[in-house]
Order: C-alpha cells, then sequence, then structure tokens
C-alpha cells in the first residue's frame, strides 16, 4: 500500500460520504447518520494515514519535506481541513445536515487533485525558496482558514435554501428544507465559522510574510497573490464589520460567505493560471 | 473632543470603515491584473498609447505607492485612530464600573437569572457563596445596599480592549511600514567571487548605496538534487571591515546574513565563462587562487609556476569538468581532468600540490536594512492576540442579591456576557446549580 493508492481511495469515499449525506438530507434517512459519520470519520483516518505515508515516502526519496508543497499536495491537505472542519462542527452543532453541503467541497478538492490535467501528482524535491519551516507555518495556517470558508460557504448555500422554504425558522420533518436547521442557528454557525477562518486567515498572511521577508527581505511585495490574499481579508473584515456593528445577518452574511469563498478560490488556484505572477517564488 | 462636531461623526463612522475597506479591496485588483512597475513602453505596446498616458495620470504602474492608494490607507488609519478615540473612554468606563452600584431592578430583568431560597443567614450564606465562587475562579466583592447584600464578580474584564488591539495593531504594523520607508533601503549587488564590494545599488533609483563596510563573495556554489532540479544556492560571505575580517557566513535562501542592521539574501546568480583555480602547496600551505580564461595560461607568482585551463565540457552554461595545464618547470608539465568542483593532488618532482577548480560565477545578493521590520512583526502579533481575544474571550459578570424575608433568605442570582451568550448561558446555569445546591447539602 502505497500513499497514492490510499489518497485515490479518499477520493471515491468521499464520494460515497456526500451521497451518504444527501440521501440523509434529501429522503430523511435519520437512521442512516450514525452510519455516514462513521464512514467520513474512516475515510478521514484514511486520508490522514495517506498524508503521513507520503510524508514518510519523501523521507525515503532522500528529499524529507511536509507533503505541502505543491498543487496537488495542497489540494488534498485542502480536503483533509475541509473533512476536519467539517467533523468538528458536526461534533460541535449535533447537526449532520450540513454534510451534504460541506462534504462535497472535500469531493471536489480530491476529484480536481486525482483527475485533472496537468497536475504534478509526484513527489518532488523542495526548491530553495520553499526550504523553510515558515512555509509549513504558511500553509497549515492558510489551509485552515481557507477550510473555514468553504464550510461558510456551504453553510451560506444551505442558508438561502432554506430561506426559500415554507419553514424558514423551525425544523419540521415533513419537508425536504424543514430538515435543515433554523436560519437563525444557520447563520449563527456561518459567523463563527468565518470568525474562525478570518482568525487563521490573518495567521496565514502574517506568516507568509515573514517567511516572505527571511527569504528575500522584503515582507510584502504586492504580488498578485498576496494583493488577492489581502483583498480575501478585506472581504472577510467587512463582512465581519457589517455585521457586528450595523446588524447585518441573514441573507446579506449568506452571499458575503459565498462571495468571500470564491475569492478565497480566486487566491488559491485562479492567481496562478489567469494573472501573470511577477513574484518568481521558484527562480531563485 | 466634540463628539457632536459632524467631522468628527463622520471620521469616527464604521459606515465610512466599511466603505474604505471596500475601495481598497477593490482598487487592490487593478494592480493584479495591470503588470506593476514595468516602463512606458511596455504600457504603450500593450494598451496602446492613450491608455497608456491614462495610467501614467493615475499611477496604476506603480499603484501600491500612488497618492492615491496611500491616500485611501490614510483614511483608514484617521477612521480607526477617531472611532477608538470616539468609542474606547467608554470602554474603558464599563471595564472600571462599578458594578456594586448596579440598579437592582435591572438585575431582575437581565436574560440570565434565577432564584432560591436558603434558610442561612445573610451574612454566613453570602462567605459560603463568596467561598464557592472563589473555588470556580470568580473573586466576589459585596456591598450592603439598601436592605440587600450584593455580590459580584467577573471574569474577563480587560477582553473588551481586545478589538481595539487588534485596531491599534493595523496602525503599529503602517507604522513600522513607514519606518522601513523611511529609514531602510532595498538594493541588489551582483558580486563575482573573490570580489569584494562597499555599497549596493538601489532597486527603485538604481542609485549606489554606500555599506559602510565591505563585503567579499569567496565562494559561489550550486547544489543538485538526483533529478537535476537545484537543492541550494549557497554563496560563502566574508565582511570586512578596515580590511579587518569582522563576520563569515555561508548563506543560502531562507538563511541571509545580517550586519549592522543590513542583510544579505541570497537571490540569484550568473555565470561566467572563467574558471577558478586554487593551488595550494601541501607542505607549506601557501595558496593562490587565479581567475582564468578558457586557454589563456597564467603566471602563478607565488609557486612560481604556470596553469592553464586547455580543455571543458559544458551543459548549457555549466561546466562540468575541465582539462588542466600545470608546469612548474620541474620535469614535464601535468595535465589532467578535474571535475568542476572538486580537487586533486598532484605530484610533481619535490612538491604536492592541491589543485581546486570551479567555474566561475557571480552570487546575485538581495540587499536590505529595514529598521521597521520589528515594529511590523509587533503589530502583526497584537493583532493575532487581538483578534484571539475579540473573538474567543468575553466579560462575564455575576450578581447575587441576597435578601432577608422572614426566617429565610432570598437569593437572586444574575448574569450577563458580552460574547458568547449561548456559552455564558451554560456555565451559568451550571454555577447557579452549584451555588443553590450548597443550601440543602449542609442544611
Ligand atoms: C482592516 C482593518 C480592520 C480590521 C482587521 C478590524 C477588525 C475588527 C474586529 C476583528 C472586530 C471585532 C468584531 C467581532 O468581535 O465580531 C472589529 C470591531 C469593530 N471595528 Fe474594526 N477592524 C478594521 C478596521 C476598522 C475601522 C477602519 C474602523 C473604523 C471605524 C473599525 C471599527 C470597528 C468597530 C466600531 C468595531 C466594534 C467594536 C465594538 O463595539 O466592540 N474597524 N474590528
Amino acid at each position: 500500500m502505497d500513499s497514492s493508492q490510499l489518497l485515490g481511495i479518499t477520493t471515491f469515499t468521499y464520494l460515497f460520504s456526500t451521497i451518504l449525506y444527501a440521501v440523509i438530507f434529501i429522503f430523511k434517512a435519520k437512521k442512516l447518520g450514525p452510519a455516514a459519520t462513521i464512514f467520513t470519520v474512516i475515510a478521514f483516518l484514511v486520508q490522514t494515514a495517506g498524508l503521513l505515508l507520503r510524508w514518510q515516502e519523501s523521507y525515503q526519496l532522500g528529499y524529507g519535506h511536509a507533503p505541502l508543497t505543491n498543487m496537488y499536495e495542497s489540494v488534498v491537505f485542502f480536503a483533509w481541513t475541509i473533512i476536519f472542519m467539517y467533523l468538528l462542527i458536526e461534533w460541535k452543532f449535533k447537526t449532520r445536515v450540513i454534510g451534504a453541503f460541506a462534504v462535497p467541497f472535500a469531493f471536489l478538492a480530491m476529484a480536481y487533485g486525482s483527475f485533472a490535467s496537468g497536475i504534478n501528482r509526484e513527489i518532488s524535491p523542495l526548491i530553495p525558496a520553499l526550504q523553510s519551516n515558515w512555509l509549513l507555518a504558511h500553509v497549515v495556517t492558510c489551509f485552515i482558514g481557507y477550510a473555514a470558508f468553504a464550510v461558510a460557504a456551504a453553510l451560506g448555500i444551505m442558508y438561502l435554501i432554506k430561506n426559500m422554504s415554507e419553514s424558514r425558522q423551525t425544523t419540521n420533518d415533513e419537508t425536504l428544507l424543514g430538515t435543515l436547521p433554523a436560519l437563525k442557528i444557520i447563520d449563527d454557525i456561518t459567523h463563527k465559522t468565518m470568525v474562525f477562518g478570518f482568525l487563521w486567515l490573518s495567521v496565514g498572511i502574517i506568516t507568509g510574510a515573514i517567511w516572505a521577508n527571511s527569504a528575500w527581505g522584503t515582507y510584502w511585495s504586492w504580488d498578485p497573490k498576496e494583493t488577492w490574499s489581502l483583498i480575501t481579508w478585506f472581504i472577510y473584515a467587512i463582512t465581519l464589520h457589517a455585521r457586528y456593528t450595523r446588524g447585518w445577518g441573514g441573507t446579506r452574511i449568506a452571499w458575503l460567505a459565498i462571495f468571500g469563498f470564491v475569492s478565497v478560490i480566486f487566491t488559491y488556484y485562479g492567481v496562478n493560471f489567469l494573472l501573470s505572477g511577477l513574484h518568481s517564488y521558484g527562480s531563485s | 473632543m466634540n463628539k457632536k462636531n459632524p467631522l468628527f461623526a463622520f471620521f469616527a463612522s464604521v459606515k465610512l470603515a466599511l466603505f474604505t475597506l471596500f475601495l481598497l479591496a477593490v482598487t487592490s485588483i487593478i494592480g493584479t491584473v495591470i503588470p506593476q512597475k514595468e516602463t512606458l513602453q511596455y504600457y504603450v505596446k500593450n494598451y496602446g498609447e492613450t491608455t497608456a498616458n491614462v495610467f501614467q495620470v493615475l499611477s496604476i504602474p506603480d499603484m501600491y505607492n500612488s497618492w492615491w492608494f496611500l491616500s485611501l490607507l490614510t483614511l483608514l488609519s484617521v477612521n480607526l485612530i477617531i472611532c477608538s478615540l470616539d468609542r474606547f473612554p467608554g470602554v474603558w468606563k464599563q471595564i472600571h464600573a462599578d458594578n456594586l452600584a448596579t440598579d437592582l431592578s435591572r438585575l431582575k430583568k437581565m436574560r440570565l437569572s434565577q432564584n432560591w431560597e436558603s434558610d442561612k443567614a445573610e451574612s454566613v450564606l453570602a462567605g459560603e457563596l463568596t467561598h464557592s465562587l472563589a473555588a470556580k475562579g470568580w473573586k466576589a466583592e459585596q456591598r450592603t445596599r439598601d436592605n440587600s447584600l450584593l455580590l459580584f464578580a467577573q471574569k474577563g474584564a480587560m477582553t473588551r480592549t481586545g478589538v481595539y488591539v487588534v485596531h491599534a495593531s493595523i496602525l503599529v504594523i503602517f507604522l513600522g511600514a513607514i519606518i522601513g520607508e523611511l529609514y531602510g533601503f532595498k538594493g541588489s549587488i551582483m558580486l563575482p567571487e573573490t570580489k569584494t564590494t562597499g555599497s549596493i545599488f538601489a532597486f527603485d533609483t538604481q542609485k549606489s548605496i554606500d555599506l559602510g563596510f565591505e563585503v567579499r563573495c569567496n565562494r559561489f556554489g550550486i547544489d543538485f538534487y538526483d533529478n537535476g532540479m537545484p537543492k541550494a544556492y549557497r554563496s560563502d560571505l566574508t565582511v570586512l571591515e578596515d580590511g579587518k575580517v569582522i563576520l563569515e557566513k555561508r548563506i543560502v535562501v531562507n538563511d541571509p546574513l545580517t550586519y549592522k542592521g543590513i542583510t544579505f539574501y541570497q537571490s540569484s546568480y550568473q555565470p561566467y565563462e572563467d574558471f577558478l583555480l586554487t593551488v595550494t602547496d601541501q607542505e607549506t600551505g601557501t595558496a593562490e587562487t587565479a581567475i582564468m580564461g578558457f586557454q589563456q595560461p597564467q603566471d602563478l607568482t607565488v609557486h612560481g609556476a604556470k596553469i592553464g585551463v586547455i580543455n571543458a565540457n559544458a551543459m548549457g552554461q555549466t561546466i562540468s569538468n575541465m582539462k588542466i595545464w600545470f608546469d612548474d618547470d620541474q620535469g614535464p608539465a601535468s595535465t589532467f581532468w578535474l571535475d568542476e568542483g572538486d580537487q586533486v593532488t598532484v605530484e610533481r618532482p619535490g612538491k604536492k600540490y592541491t589543485i581546486a577548480g570551479k567555474q566561475m560565477y557571480a552570487t546575485g545578493l538581495q540587499v536590505a536594512k529595514d529598521p521597521g521590520v520589528w515594529v511590523v512583526y509587533i503589530g502583526c502579533g497584537m493583532m493575532i492576540l487581538g483578534l484571539f481575544i475579540a473573538f474567543f474571550m468575553s466579560h462575564r459578570r455575576i450578581w447575587l442579591v441576597l435578601n432577608k424575608e422572614g426566617g429565610t433568605t432570598t437569593v437572586l442570582m444574575s448574569g450577563s456576557a458580552n460574547k458568547n451568550k449561548n456559552g455564558f448561558e451554560q456555565t451559568f446555569a451550571a454555577l447557579a446549580e452549584q451555588l443553590s445546591a450548597k443550601k440543602s447539602d449542609q442544611g
């Protein structure tokens, strides 16, 4: 068994998890709840093992670095943090329907990493610029933030869907949307998740700045990736202020959660492909 | 300050903050779409003359340093300062409020409140309650109010300042950036091996900047992984003052050299077509280094010998090995192949030499002095700390009103928290249960 097999299996287990949660939601099959949770936890452990194994394999190859250094590895880690975040929320808020909205994000990330063309899935050595402990801190913290924002976006979508239903302020098992938590509760969890993400994104930007400073003597150089992370940060700062000081809530916050996550995706992914990066993270 | 002053109100408003943050987010996009700091010709070529001129007028080519972008940042700072001046005094008052003077009728109406009775005397009960609260980390004070005895305890009053720590942190970061801008510099230097420099070139103006000391690059090298990817770029640097060696360090990417506040970062390199040969007499240890052109023999004055590179193999611009010719007039000359970066022992009649050879490089160093960076880092630390306090900690308050009514003492317990109200509700309920249970398990 090697890490690529384990991570390959993970993609399918997350698909199956998604289906389980969707079935629970759509067919109100509450009995399946514990099974979905247990299955997702196992899938999560398999992925954890895959990541650890990949880490170990990199040592066997003589490179020796944490599996967080290229697009493939970061997408896999993204999926891992989303599931981690989701399980945390399921445990803390004792609700499973969120799974039908959040787990698909993890599956999509894994599927993208596993099947998209032009993605290098090999374990490759670290170029000099990436040989820093700050890299580890930077990637881990950013992705905890991103995962929280992914879950917040899932909650935002859930909010908007629930908002269309008759039973907005209550839960009842009669109708499909009735099984979703009451709007007030979704709103509250969305906010808490965004707050959590904001803290970690801040730490992520800061550790990135420290890394940049130790690698080439400038903690901030306004390159597109940095700038987009700051734009994302502004969006969430606006969201938190609008809510905290101007009492925004509900639909607006749900849209902002979705909108913020679009910015996250652009920061993480779009910048690399759509904008001409001036930054030579790799070249020196 | 006059709070009715409309200008003050304008700058103190959160609406302005939302507006400024929004503008910053939106305008920041421009510089990620339009490449920054290119030449005028570049913009003319890619966007046409008219657009390029508009760019110039609006400082788009260097927008993050433009007057209007810096004005937005200034507006944000002024907004933050005025907003804090407006609100902080109130928060400070709240932190230091005399909670034992709270209006008793207000306590009854609090969202969290609970009643119970005890057959103990007021003062005895108060003592017990104080004791039980202390066991849970609540330090209670008490005061007699009218006919009642009031107990008060709180936790985390200072956490109300968390938000202000966050806001201040932004100003501290800006301050650090300004210090760096005013008293620091950023530059670079391409320094050939064996050469020494006392100055570098500024990034923006290309003007020479005097370091106040000298730096020598003794050697530059690249290590490769088995698959051919670069593993490390390294330069052996020496810092000299008045010709005296002060400091030596091998720098690599992510591990720079700092001296007198000036930091040298490994950033690039440039290969030459020349060779760097070092000949060491193994007996005496005397060494001589020569920079050699291809097939251009040179005299080694120290050793009284001649040396030359008569052949070499290269992959692209990188030399892989070289053929050396060495003659010290003691019998026929030696010729031999030497791998790049390697060394061999050459035996001559009566003498042994170590001959090391490598391709000659210049190391590209980024040079920065930034006395503001620690201020920026302190600001970053404040921000994380402040965010943590603002998000996850709260000011929790508990009041207990003891009233004597006939033979029993009634207790009203009220509480409030400024954040995480659901969490506090549970804490409050648990605490109330414990405190009210006291009367039964002893009486
Ligand atoms: C990028 C800049 C800013 C950041 C990162 C930031 C961050 C924060 C945070 C984390 C909170 C706490 C929100 C909560 O507890 O949910 C907050 C609250 C607040 N912020 Fe900002 N802020 C920024 C800019 C500003 C500006 C420019 C103003 C100017 C008016 C402002 C005014 C306020 C106010 C009034 C509060 C509510 C404080 C309270 O009543 O407790 N913020 N801010």
